[in-house]
Protein backbone atom coordinates (compact mmCIF):
# COMPACT_ATOMS: atom_id res chain seq x y z
CA UNK A 1 0.00 0.00 0.00
CA UNK A 2 2.84 2.52 0.86
CA UNK A 3 5.05 1.92 -2.17
CA UNK A 4 2.12 2.00 -3.74
CA UNK A 5 1.17 5.62 -3.29
CA UNK A 6 5.02 6.41 -2.88
CA UNK A 7 5.64 5.27 -6.72
CA UNK A 8 2.46 6.90 -8.17
CA UNK A 9 3.57 10.21 -6.76
CA UNK A 10 7.08 9.30 -8.52
CA UNK A 11 5.27 9.29 -11.89
CA UNK A 12 3.17 12.41 -11.14
CA UNK A 13 6.56 14.57 -10.18
CA UNK A 14 8.16 12.64 -13.84
CA UNK A 15 5.23 13.99 -15.10
CA UNK A 16 5.57 17.35 -13.59
CA UNK A 17 8.90 17.24 -14.94
CA UNK A 18 8.45 16.61 -17.94
CA UNK A 19 6.07 20.09 -18.49
CA UNK A 20 2.88 18.71 -18.69
CA UNK A 21 -0.31 19.59 -17.22
CA UNK A 22 -0.19 19.33 -13.63
CA UNK A 23 -3.80 19.94 -12.97
CA UNK A 24 -3.99 16.01 -13.98
CA UNK A 25 -2.00 14.88 -10.80
CA UNK A 26 -5.05 17.01 -8.90
CA UNK A 27 -7.77 14.82 -10.55
CA UNK A 28 -5.99 11.63 -9.25
CA UNK A 29 -7.40 10.35 -6.07
CA UNK A 30 -4.76 10.89 -3.12
CA UNK A 31 -4.79 9.39 -0.15
CA UNK A 32 -1.97 10.91 1.75
CA UNK A 33 -4.62 13.57 3.12
CA UNK A 34 -6.82 10.41 4.40
CA UNK A 35 -4.01 9.40 5.68
CA UNK A 36 -3.60 12.20 8.15
CA UNK A 37 -6.85 13.72 8.41
CA UNK A 38 -8.88 10.18 8.67
CA UNK A 39 -7.89 9.19 12.46
CA UNK A 40 -8.90 12.93 13.79
CA UNK A 41 -12.40 12.42 12.13
CA UNK A 42 -13.25 9.35 13.35
CA UNK A 43 -12.19 10.25 16.98
CA UNK A 44 -13.99 13.85 16.49
CA UNK A 45 -17.06 11.31 14.92
CA UNK A 46 -17.24 9.66 18.02
CA UNK A 47 -16.79 12.58 20.16
CA UNK A 48 -18.45 15.41 18.71
CA UNK A 49 -20.29 14.90 16.06
CA UNK A 50 -22.50 11.64 17.28
CA UNK A 51 -23.23 13.34 20.88
CA UNK A 52 -24.21 16.30 18.56
CA UNK A 53 -26.53 14.25 16.69
CA UNK A 54 -28.37 12.11 19.93
CA UNK A 55 -28.52 15.74 21.19
CA UNK A 56 -30.82 16.89 18.19
CA UNK A 57 -32.65 13.14 18.66
CA UNK A 58 -33.09 13.53 22.41
CA UNK A 59 -34.54 17.28 21.72
CA UNK A 60 -37.33 15.63 20.93
CA UNK A 61 -38.08 13.11 23.38
CA UNK A 62 -39.31 12.88 26.93
CA UNK A 63 -36.41 11.50 28.27
CA UNK A 64 -36.00 12.38 32.02
CA UNK A 65 -34.80 10.75 35.41
CA UNK A 66 -38.44 8.69 35.54
CA UNK A 67 -38.36 8.03 31.36
CA UNK A 68 -34.20 6.99 31.33
CA UNK A 69 -34.69 3.89 29.43
CA UNK A 70 -38.30 4.20 28.05
CA UNK A 71 -38.21 7.47 26.56
CA UNK A 72 -40.44 8.23 23.67
CA UNK A 73 -40.52 11.33 21.13
CA UNK A 74 -42.59 14.17 21.90
CA UNK A 75 -42.66 16.70 18.60
CA UNK A 76 -40.95 19.58 20.03
CA UNK A 77 -43.17 20.06 22.98
CA UNK A 78 -39.68 20.44 24.76
CA UNK A 79 -38.99 23.59 21.94
CA UNK A 80 -42.22 24.61 22.94
CA UNK A 81 -42.21 24.85 26.90
CA UNK A 82 -38.31 26.54 26.93
CA UNK A 83 -39.52 29.02 25.10
CA UNK A 84 -42.93 29.75 26.55
CA UNK A 85 -41.19 29.83 30.44
CA UNK A 86 -40.95 33.35 31.76
CA UNK A 87 -37.84 32.19 33.03
CA UNK A 88 -36.13 31.57 29.70
CA UNK A 89 -36.64 35.17 28.66
CA UNK A 90 -35.84 36.53 32.66
CA UNK A 91 -32.62 34.34 31.90
CA UNK A 92 -32.21 35.50 28.14
CA UNK A 93 -31.95 39.36 29.31
CA UNK A 94 -29.62 37.94 32.42
CA UNK A 95 -27.39 36.65 29.42
CA UNK A 96 -27.32 39.55 27.53
CA UNK A 97 -26.95 41.74 30.19
CA UNK A 98 -23.70 40.18 31.47
CA UNK A 99 -22.44 39.59 28.12
CA UNK A 100 -22.61 42.91 27.22
CA UNK A 101 -21.60 44.43 30.15
CA UNK A 102 -18.66 42.07 30.13
CA UNK A 103 -17.36 42.36 26.52
CA UNK A 104 -17.54 46.07 26.91
CA UNK A 105 -15.05 46.43 30.38
CA UNK A 106 -13.00 43.58 28.95
CA UNK A 107 -12.53 45.88 25.58
CA UNK A 108 -12.65 49.54 27.02
CA UNK A 109 -10.01 48.34 30.25
CA UNK A 110 -8.06 46.30 27.77
CA UNK A 111 -7.65 48.89 25.14
CA UNK A 112 -6.94 51.34 27.40
CA UNK A 113 -4.10 49.22 29.33
CA UNK A 114 -2.40 48.54 25.91
CA UNK A 115 -2.44 52.01 24.82
CA UNK A 116 -0.46 53.08 27.95
CA UNK A 117 1.64 49.87 27.82
CA UNK A 118 2.75 50.87 23.74
CA UNK A 119 4.39 54.18 25.20
CA UNK A 120 7.76 54.29 26.64
CA UNK A 121 8.21 53.93 29.78
CA UNK A 122 10.81 51.73 31.59
CA UNK A 123 8.83 49.13 33.73
CA UNK A 124 6.14 48.31 31.05
CA UNK A 125 7.23 44.49 31.16
CA UNK A 126 7.06 44.42 34.97
CA UNK A 127 3.33 45.75 34.56
CA UNK A 128 2.79 43.51 31.04
CA UNK A 129 3.45 40.37 33.59
CA UNK A 130 1.12 41.31 36.33
CA UNK A 131 -1.62 42.73 34.31
CA UNK A 132 -1.78 39.69 32.67
CA UNK A 133 -2.19 37.17 36.05
CA UNK A 134 -5.52 37.33 36.23
CA UNK A 135 -6.44 35.64 32.88
CA UNK A 136 -3.17 33.33 34.19
CA UNK A 137 -5.12 31.69 36.96
CA UNK A 138 -7.12 28.63 36.73
CA UNK A 139 -10.53 29.86 35.99
CA UNK A 140 -12.43 27.86 38.47
CA UNK A 141 -10.20 29.07 41.44
CA UNK A 142 -10.47 32.66 40.61
CA UNK A 143 -14.03 32.02 40.76
CA UNK A 144 -13.75 29.80 44.12
CA UNK A 145 -11.17 33.14 45.62
CA UNK A 146 -14.06 35.85 44.80
CA UNK A 147 -16.85 33.56 46.11
CA UNK A 148 -14.57 33.69 49.40
CA UNK A 149 -13.80 37.32 48.97
CA UNK A 150 -17.59 38.27 48.54
CA UNK A 151 -18.50 37.02 52.39
CA UNK A 152 -20.16 39.52 53.74
CA UNK A 153 -18.91 39.42 57.18
CA UNK A 154 -15.07 37.64 56.93
CA UNK A 155 -14.69 38.42 53.29
CA UNK A 156 -12.05 41.20 52.07
CA UNK A 157 -14.41 43.25 49.80
CA UNK A 158 -16.43 44.53 52.24
CA UNK A 159 -13.90 45.03 54.43
CA UNK A 160 -12.30 46.92 52.42
CA UNK A 161 -15.15 48.88 51.20
CA UNK A 162 -15.50 49.36 55.03
CA UNK A 163 -12.04 50.62 55.06
CA UNK A 164 -13.41 53.49 52.39
CA UNK A 165 -16.30 54.30 54.65
CA UNK A 166 -19.10 52.34 52.70
CA UNK A 167 -21.66 49.85 53.89
CA UNK A 168 -21.25 46.21 53.96
CA UNK A 169 -23.06 45.01 51.41
CA UNK A 170 -25.34 41.58 51.28
CA UNK A 171 -23.16 40.21 48.10
CA UNK A 172 -24.43 36.69 47.84
CA UNK A 173 -27.43 36.16 49.42
CA UNK A 174 -29.09 38.87 47.10
CA UNK A 175 -30.41 38.25 43.74
CA UNK A 176 -28.47 41.40 42.18
CA UNK A 177 -25.82 41.40 44.48
CA UNK A 178 -24.78 37.99 43.58
CA UNK A 179 -25.41 39.16 39.72
CA UNK A 180 -22.56 42.24 40.42
CA UNK A 181 -20.43 39.36 42.30
CA UNK A 182 -20.08 37.13 39.21
CA UNK A 183 -19.77 40.58 36.73
CA UNK A 184 -16.96 42.13 39.08
CA UNK A 185 -15.68 38.46 38.96
CA UNK A 186 -15.60 37.91 35.36
CA UNK A 187 -14.20 41.48 34.28
CA UNK A 188 -11.56 40.94 36.60
CA UNK A 189 -10.12 37.83 34.66
CA UNK A 190 -11.44 38.99 31.33
CA UNK A 191 -9.59 42.13 30.39
CA UNK A 192 -5.94 40.79 30.30
CA UNK A 193 -7.12 38.89 26.97
CA UNK A 194 -8.35 41.81 24.76
CA UNK A 195 -5.17 43.73 26.70
CA UNK A 196 -2.75 41.10 25.05
CA UNK A 197 -4.64 41.49 21.69
CA UNK A 198 -4.79 45.53 21.24
CA UNK A 199 -1.07 45.28 21.83
CA UNK A 200 -0.29 43.11 19.21
CA UNK A 201 -2.24 45.65 17.36
CA UNK A 202 -0.70 48.93 18.21
CA UNK A 203 2.67 47.82 17.74
CA UNK A 204 2.03 47.03 14.13
CA UNK A 205 0.65 50.50 13.55
CA UNK A 206 3.81 52.11 11.99
CA UNK A 207 5.20 55.25 14.28
CA UNK A 208 4.88 56.69 10.26
CA UNK A 209 1.41 57.58 10.77
CA UNK A 210 1.80 59.58 14.13
CA UNK A 211 4.54 61.16 13.25
CA UNK A 212 2.57 62.52 9.93
CA UNK A 213 -0.30 63.65 12.44
CA UNK A 214 1.46 65.29 15.01
CA UNK A 215 3.12 67.34 11.75
CA UNK A 216 0.01 68.35 10.49
CA UNK A 217 -1.10 69.49 14.33
CA UNK A 218 -3.87 66.55 15.65
CA UNK A 219 -4.80 66.28 18.95
CA UNK A 220 -4.46 63.18 20.56
CA UNK A 221 -7.93 62.65 20.46
CA UNK A 222 -7.63 63.07 16.59
CA UNK A 223 -4.88 60.58 16.30
CA UNK A 224 -7.24 58.05 18.63
CA UNK A 225 -10.10 58.58 16.51
CA UNK A 226 -8.59 58.46 13.09
CA UNK A 227 -5.40 55.94 13.69
CA UNK A 228 -5.66 54.48 16.33
CA UNK A 229 -9.12 52.86 16.52
CA UNK A 230 -9.28 52.43 12.96
CA UNK A 231 -6.47 50.32 12.37
CA UNK A 232 -6.83 48.57 15.71
CA UNK A 233 -10.62 47.34 14.27
CA UNK A 234 -9.43 44.12 11.89
CA UNK A 235 -7.24 42.57 15.07
CA UNK A 236 -10.28 43.19 17.98
CA UNK A 237 -13.29 42.36 16.00
CA UNK A 238 -12.40 38.81 15.77
CA UNK A 239 -11.35 38.45 19.53
CA UNK A 240 -14.49 40.39 20.33
CA UNK A 241 -16.35 38.03 17.90
CA UNK A 242 -14.81 35.06 20.30
CA UNK A 243 -15.21 37.13 23.74
CA UNK A 244 -18.63 37.21 22.95
CA UNK A 245 -19.22 33.66 22.48
CA UNK A 246 -16.57 32.67 25.15
CA UNK A 247 -18.85 35.14 27.57
CA UNK A 248 -21.98 34.10 26.86
CA UNK A 249 -21.10 30.39 27.59
CA UNK A 250 -18.97 30.83 30.50
CA UNK A 251 -20.84 29.93 33.48
CA UNK A 252 -18.07 28.98 35.19
CA UNK A 253 -17.59 32.11 37.19
CA UNK A 254 -21.82 32.43 37.69
CA UNK A 255 -21.77 28.55 38.68
CA UNK A 256 -18.56 28.37 41.44
CA UNK A 257 -19.41 32.55 42.61
CA UNK A 258 -23.01 31.48 43.26
CA UNK A 259 -22.49 27.78 44.20
CA UNK A 260 -24.65 26.19 41.60
CA UNK A 261 -27.37 29.31 41.41
CA UNK A 262 -27.84 30.94 44.71
CA UNK A 263 -29.90 32.63 46.21
CA UNK A 264 -32.63 30.13 45.02
CA UNK A 265 -31.81 29.52 41.79
CA UNK A 266 -31.74 32.99 40.51
CA UNK A 267 -28.24 33.97 39.76
CA UNK A 268 -28.33 32.02 36.07
CA UNK A 269 -27.47 32.53 32.72
CA UNK A 270 -28.75 30.20 30.17
CA UNK A 271 -26.31 27.86 30.37
CA UNK A 272 -25.58 27.35 33.75
CA UNK A 273 -29.46 27.25 34.23
CA UNK A 274 -29.32 24.62 31.16
CA UNK A 275 -27.03 22.34 33.28
CA UNK A 276 -28.46 22.94 36.14
CA UNK A 277 -31.79 21.40 34.63
CA UNK A 278 -30.07 18.59 32.65
CA UNK A 279 -27.48 17.50 34.60
CA UNK A 280 -28.92 18.32 38.81
CA UNK A 281 -32.83 18.24 38.00
CA UNK A 282 -32.10 15.57 35.09
CA UNK A 283 -34.96 17.10 32.68
CA UNK A 284 -32.87 15.99 29.87
CA UNK A 285 -35.31 16.03 27.07
CA UNK A 286 -35.86 19.39 27.69
CA UNK A 287 -32.07 20.58 28.80
CA UNK A 288 -30.91 19.25 25.06
CA UNK A 289 -33.61 21.30 23.31
CA UNK A 290 -32.63 24.05 25.35
CA UNK A 291 -28.76 23.70 24.62
CA UNK A 292 -29.77 23.56 20.84
CA UNK A 293 -31.68 27.21 21.18
CA UNK A 294 -29.01 29.18 22.70
CA UNK A 295 -26.67 27.52 19.97
CA UNK A 296 -28.96 28.65 17.15
CA UNK A 297 -28.76 32.31 18.81
CA UNK A 298 -24.92 31.85 18.47
CA UNK A 299 -24.86 30.53 15.32
CA UNK A 300 -27.17 33.03 14.31
CA UNK A 301 -25.22 36.33 16.13
CA UNK A 302 -21.40 34.83 14.67
CA UNK A 303 -22.85 35.01 10.98
CA UNK A 304 -24.27 38.20 11.38
CA UNK A 305 -21.57 39.93 13.12
CA UNK A 306 -18.79 38.16 10.42
CA UNK A 307 -20.97 39.50 7.41
CA UNK A 308 -21.22 42.45 9.27
CA UNK A 309 -17.44 43.26 9.89
CA UNK A 310 -16.61 41.54 6.06
CA UNK A 311 -18.59 44.36 4.80
CA UNK A 312 -17.15 46.90 6.48
CA UNK A 313 -13.53 45.74 6.34
CA UNK A 314 -14.34 45.67 2.58
CA UNK A 315 -14.61 49.39 2.39
CA UNK A 316 -10.99 50.38 3.43
CA UNK B 1 9.05 70.61 15.70
CA UNK B 2 11.74 67.25 14.60
CA UNK B 3 10.50 64.07 14.11
CA UNK B 4 9.89 62.67 18.24
CA UNK B 5 9.04 59.26 18.85
CA UNK B 6 5.51 59.16 18.80
CA UNK B 7 6.02 56.71 21.72
CA UNK B 8 7.91 58.99 23.87
CA UNK B 9 5.83 60.65 26.97
CA UNK B 10 6.84 63.63 28.78
CA UNK B 11 7.24 63.65 33.00
CA UNK B 12 4.11 64.56 33.79
CA UNK B 13 2.11 61.91 31.35
CA UNK B 14 4.87 59.37 32.63
CA UNK B 15 3.53 59.93 36.31
CA UNK B 16 -0.50 59.81 34.79
CA UNK B 17 0.60 56.69 33.47
CA UNK B 18 2.78 55.24 36.02
CA UNK B 19 -0.45 55.61 38.65
CA UNK B 20 -3.17 54.08 36.15
CA UNK B 21 -1.15 51.16 35.97
CA UNK B 22 -0.49 50.71 39.30
CA UNK B 23 -3.97 51.24 39.94
CA UNK B 24 -5.03 48.52 37.68
CA UNK B 25 -2.22 46.09 39.11
CA UNK B 26 -3.63 46.41 42.40
CA UNK B 27 -6.71 45.27 41.03
CA UNK B 28 -5.13 42.53 39.28
CA UNK B 29 -3.07 41.41 42.43
CA UNK B 30 -6.08 41.83 45.37
CA UNK B 31 -7.38 38.53 45.11
CA UNK B 32 -4.23 37.03 44.71
CA UNK B 33 -2.70 38.45 47.53
CA UNK B 34 -5.91 37.90 49.24
CA UNK B 35 -5.51 34.05 49.34
CA UNK B 36 -1.88 33.93 49.85
CA UNK B 37 -2.54 35.53 52.98
CA UNK B 38 -5.69 33.06 53.96
CA UNK B 39 -3.18 30.37 53.47
CA UNK B 40 -0.88 31.70 55.85
CA UNK B 41 -3.11 32.24 58.75
CA UNK B 42 -2.93 29.50 61.73
CA UNK B 43 -6.26 28.05 61.85
CA UNK B 44 -7.59 29.38 64.68
CA UNK B 45 -7.26 33.11 62.91
CA UNK B 46 -8.79 32.40 59.72
CA UNK B 47 -12.07 34.60 60.15
CA UNK B 48 -10.44 38.24 61.18
CA UNK B 49 -13.20 40.16 60.26
CA UNK B 50 -11.00 43.60 59.95
CA UNK B 51 -8.43 44.24 56.89
CA UNK B 52 -5.02 44.04 57.75
CA UNK B 53 -2.25 44.15 55.12
CA UNK B 54 -0.08 41.89 56.70
CA UNK B 55 -1.12 38.41 58.26
CA UNK B 56 -0.47 38.28 61.89
CA UNK B 57 1.23 34.76 63.18
CA UNK B 58 2.41 33.68 60.08
CA UNK B 59 2.27 29.84 59.54
CA UNK B 60 2.83 27.07 56.63
CA UNK B 61 0.56 24.60 58.76
CA UNK B 62 -2.21 24.74 56.29
CA UNK B 63 0.87 23.82 53.16
CA UNK B 64 1.46 20.86 55.40
CA UNK B 65 -1.33 19.56 56.07
CA UNK B 66 -2.67 19.53 52.41
CA UNK B 67 -0.17 17.04 51.84
CA UNK B 68 -0.26 15.51 55.08
CA UNK B 69 -3.35 15.02 56.27
CA UNK B 70 -5.63 15.48 53.41
CA UNK B 71 -4.96 13.26 49.98
CA UNK B 72 -3.91 16.12 47.82
CA UNK B 73 -0.84 14.43 45.93
CA UNK B 74 -3.35 11.85 45.11
CA UNK B 75 -5.45 14.33 43.39
CA UNK B 76 -2.31 15.82 41.00
CA UNK B 77 -1.68 12.69 40.53
CA UNK B 78 -5.15 11.51 39.06
CA UNK B 79 -5.09 15.40 37.19
CA UNK B 80 -1.57 14.56 35.55
CA UNK B 81 -3.00 11.14 34.43
CA UNK B 82 -6.41 12.85 32.85
CA UNK B 83 -4.31 15.76 31.24
CA UNK B 84 -1.75 14.16 29.78
CA UNK B 85 -3.86 11.02 27.88
CA UNK B 86 -6.26 13.78 26.68
CA UNK B 87 -3.00 15.75 25.60
CA UNK B 88 -0.94 13.06 24.19
CA UNK B 89 -4.63 11.80 22.03
CA UNK B 90 -5.85 15.54 21.13
CA UNK B 91 -1.96 16.42 19.86
CA UNK B 92 -1.18 13.60 18.40
CA UNK B 93 -3.90 13.26 16.16
CA UNK B 94 -3.79 16.94 15.61
CA UNK B 95 -0.51 17.03 13.98
CA UNK B 96 -1.65 15.12 10.97
CA UNK B 97 -5.01 16.70 10.90
CA UNK B 98 -4.07 20.14 11.00
CA UNK B 99 -1.79 19.58 8.19
CA UNK B 100 -4.04 17.78 6.13
CA UNK B 101 -6.84 20.14 6.42
CA UNK B 102 -3.97 23.62 6.05
CA UNK B 103 -3.10 21.90 2.71
CA UNK B 104 -5.27 19.57 0.88
CA UNK B 105 -8.90 19.55 -0.14
CA UNK B 106 -10.86 16.15 0.28
CA UNK B 107 -13.91 14.57 0.90
CA UNK B 108 -15.45 15.40 4.27
CA UNK B 109 -12.92 18.39 5.10
CA UNK B 110 -15.12 21.17 4.50
CA UNK B 111 -17.99 19.90 6.90
CA UNK B 112 -15.21 18.67 9.00
CA UNK B 113 -14.14 22.42 9.12
CA UNK B 114 -17.94 23.52 9.82
CA UNK B 115 -17.93 21.48 13.04
CA UNK B 116 -14.81 22.57 14.08
CA UNK B 117 -16.01 26.09 14.33
CA UNK B 118 -19.45 25.08 15.34
CA UNK B 119 -17.81 23.35 18.50
CA UNK B 120 -16.83 26.78 19.60
CA UNK B 121 -20.53 27.82 19.19
CA UNK B 122 -21.62 24.71 21.82
CA UNK B 123 -22.88 25.75 25.16
CA UNK B 124 -21.30 23.11 27.55
CA UNK B 125 -24.37 21.39 27.96
CA UNK B 126 -24.88 20.50 24.44
CA UNK B 127 -22.21 17.89 24.42
CA UNK B 128 -22.04 17.03 28.03
CA UNK B 129 -25.26 16.11 28.30
CA UNK B 130 -25.27 12.88 25.51
CA UNK B 131 -21.92 12.04 26.79
CA UNK B 132 -23.44 11.77 30.46
CA UNK B 133 -25.97 9.37 28.71
CA UNK B 134 -23.84 7.59 26.37
CA UNK B 135 -20.47 6.82 29.16
CA UNK B 136 -23.47 5.68 31.75
CA UNK B 137 -24.93 3.03 29.02
CA UNK B 138 -21.86 1.70 28.05
CA UNK B 139 -20.55 1.50 31.67
CA UNK B 140 -17.61 3.83 32.15
CA UNK B 141 -19.52 6.52 33.69
CA UNK B 142 -17.47 7.33 36.80
CA UNK B 143 -14.01 6.68 35.26
CA UNK B 144 -11.10 8.36 33.86
CA UNK B 145 -12.04 6.99 30.63
CA UNK B 146 -15.25 8.91 30.16
CA UNK B 147 -13.51 11.74 31.80
CA UNK B 148 -11.09 11.20 28.88
CA UNK B 149 -13.77 10.83 25.98
CA UNK B 150 -15.20 14.30 27.42
CA UNK B 151 -12.31 15.85 27.45
CA UNK B 152 -11.24 15.27 24.08
CA UNK B 153 -14.39 16.54 22.59
CA UNK B 154 -13.12 20.13 23.19
CA UNK B 155 -9.30 19.44 23.66
CA UNK B 156 -9.19 18.08 19.84
CA UNK B 157 -10.84 21.11 17.83
CA UNK B 158 -8.71 23.22 19.34
CA UNK B 159 -5.50 21.56 18.99
CA UNK B 160 -6.35 20.56 15.44
CA UNK B 161 -7.39 24.69 14.96
CA UNK B 162 -4.66 25.70 16.40
CA UNK B 163 -2.27 23.54 13.91
CA UNK B 164 -3.91 24.32 10.86
CA UNK B 165 -3.62 27.76 11.70
CA UNK B 166 0.53 26.93 12.18
CA UNK B 167 1.03 25.00 8.74
CA UNK B 168 -1.03 27.79 7.03
CA UNK B 169 1.73 30.26 8.07
CA UNK B 170 4.26 27.79 6.73
CA UNK B 171 5.03 29.00 2.77
CA UNK B 172 4.27 26.21 0.35
CA UNK B 173 7.44 27.06 -1.45
CA UNK B 174 8.92 24.77 1.14
CA UNK B 175 7.06 21.68 0.06
CA UNK B 176 7.41 22.58 -3.93
CA UNK B 177 11.42 22.82 -3.17
CA UNK B 178 11.77 19.59 -1.65
CA UNK B 179 9.43 18.02 -4.05
CA UNK B 180 11.64 19.49 -6.72
CA UNK B 181 14.63 17.81 -4.74
CA UNK B 182 13.23 14.61 -5.24
CA UNK B 183 11.09 14.37 -1.69
CA UNK B 184 8.05 11.86 -2.02
CA UNK B 185 5.13 13.67 -0.69
CA UNK B 186 5.11 11.97 2.51
CA UNK B 187 8.58 12.12 2.99
CA UNK B 188 8.47 15.90 2.71
CA UNK B 189 5.84 16.16 5.90
CA UNK B 190 7.95 14.31 7.66
CA UNK B 191 10.97 15.48 7.15
CA UNK B 192 10.77 19.13 6.30
CA UNK B 193 7.80 20.43 7.50
CA UNK B 194 7.09 18.20 10.91
CA UNK B 195 10.39 19.14 12.16
CA UNK B 196 9.35 22.86 11.97
CA UNK B 197 5.89 22.31 13.90
CA UNK B 198 7.46 20.64 16.81
CA UNK B 199 7.61 24.32 18.64
CA UNK B 200 3.87 25.17 17.60
CA UNK B 201 3.10 21.28 18.87
CA UNK B 202 4.90 21.73 22.26
CA UNK B 203 2.56 25.11 22.90
CA UNK B 204 -0.73 23.16 21.66
CA UNK B 205 0.15 20.54 23.86
CA UNK B 206 0.69 22.72 26.99
CA UNK B 207 -2.90 25.06 26.64
CA UNK B 208 -4.44 21.76 25.63
CA UNK B 209 -2.93 19.90 28.96
CA UNK B 210 -3.82 23.25 31.21
CA UNK B 211 -7.24 23.05 29.95
CA UNK B 212 -7.67 20.17 31.15
CA UNK B 213 -5.47 20.20 34.46
CA UNK B 214 -8.13 23.47 35.05
CA UNK B 215 -11.37 21.93 34.65
CA UNK B 216 -14.20 21.78 37.10
CA UNK B 217 -17.76 21.38 35.58
CA UNK B 218 -17.10 18.45 33.39
CA UNK B 219 -15.41 16.51 36.34
CA UNK B 220 -17.86 17.20 38.98
CA UNK B 221 -20.97 15.51 36.49
CA UNK B 222 -18.98 12.66 35.66
CA UNK B 223 -16.76 11.83 38.52
CA UNK B 224 -18.41 10.72 41.62
CA UNK B 225 -15.93 8.77 43.47
CA UNK B 226 -13.68 10.53 45.83
CA UNK B 227 -11.24 8.40 44.89
CA UNK B 228 -11.34 9.64 41.42
CA UNK B 229 -11.28 13.12 42.46
CA UNK B 230 -9.32 15.91 40.04
CA UNK B 231 -7.09 18.58 41.52
CA UNK B 232 -10.18 21.21 40.93
CA UNK B 233 -12.72 18.96 42.63
CA UNK B 234 -10.75 18.22 45.76
CA UNK B 235 -10.08 21.96 46.10
CA UNK B 236 -14.03 22.64 45.30
CA UNK B 237 -14.48 19.93 48.10
CA UNK B 238 -12.38 22.00 50.89
CA UNK B 239 -13.88 25.09 49.65
CA UNK B 240 -17.86 24.04 50.04
CA UNK B 241 -16.71 23.39 53.49
CA UNK B 242 -15.80 27.36 54.10
CA UNK B 243 -16.21 26.39 57.89
CA UNK B 244 -12.61 24.49 58.41
CA UNK B 245 -11.31 24.29 55.43
CA UNK B 246 -10.54 27.71 54.20
CA UNK B 247 -6.68 28.06 54.55
CA UNK B 248 -6.39 24.34 53.51
CA UNK B 249 -8.11 25.43 49.55
CA UNK B 250 -6.29 29.05 50.06
CA UNK B 251 -2.83 26.59 50.56
CA UNK B 252 -3.94 24.25 47.44
CA UNK B 253 -5.01 26.94 45.02
CA UNK B 254 -1.78 28.85 45.28
CA UNK B 255 0.46 25.37 45.04
CA UNK B 256 -1.65 24.76 41.80
CA UNK B 257 -1.55 27.75 40.43
CA UNK B 258 2.14 28.73 40.54
CA UNK B 259 3.20 25.95 37.95
CA UNK B 260 0.16 27.41 35.78
CA UNK B 261 0.79 30.83 35.76
CA UNK B 262 3.89 30.74 35.03
CA UNK B 263 4.11 28.31 32.00
CA UNK B 264 0.57 30.87 31.00
CA UNK B 265 2.14 34.43 31.40
CA UNK B 266 5.52 32.97 29.19
CA UNK B 267 3.18 31.44 26.53
CA UNK B 268 0.14 34.16 26.15
CA UNK B 269 1.48 35.47 23.37
CA UNK B 270 1.57 32.12 20.88
CA UNK B 271 -1.90 31.79 22.05
CA UNK B 272 -3.16 35.18 20.66
CA UNK B 273 -1.15 34.73 17.68
CA UNK B 274 -2.50 31.08 16.98
CA UNK B 275 -6.17 32.50 17.75
CA UNK B 276 -5.99 36.18 15.57
CA UNK B 277 -3.69 34.35 13.26
CA UNK B 278 -5.98 34.13 10.47
CA UNK B 279 -8.09 37.20 10.56
CA UNK B 280 -5.07 39.64 10.85
CA UNK B 281 -3.26 37.96 7.61
CA UNK B 282 -6.49 38.91 5.39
Amino acid sequence: MQTAIDTEKIESAKITLDGKEPEKIKEKFNAVPYLYALPALIVMAMVVLYPFIYNVIISFSNMNLEHFQDWSFKGVRNYVNVVTDPKFFWFLFKTVLWTVTNVFFHVTIGVFLAILLNKNIKAKNFFRVILILPWAVPQYITALNWRGLFNSEYGAVNQVLALLGIERVQWLSTEWGAFMACLITNIWLGFPFMMIVALGGLQSIPDALYEAAEIDGASWYDKLRHITIPLLKPVMIPAITLGTIWTFNNFNVVWLVSNGGEPSDQTHILVSWVYKVGLNYFRIGYASAFSLIIFAMLLVFSWNFIKKTKATQSIY
Amino acid sequence: MSAKNPRDVTNVQKVAIYAVLTLFSLFALFPIVEVLKISLRPGNNLFSSNFELIPQNVTFQNYVDIFAKHPFLKWIFNSILVSLVVTLISVGLASTAGYAFSRYKFVGRDPAMILLIATQMFPVTMLLLPLFIMLIKLGIYDSYSGLVVAYSATALPFCVWQMKGFYDTIPRSLEEAARIDGCTEIQTFWKIIFPLAQPALVITALFSFMSAWSEYLVAAVLIQDPALFTLPMGLKAFQSDLEVAWGLYSAGAIVVSIPVVILFVSLSRYLVSGLTLGSVKE
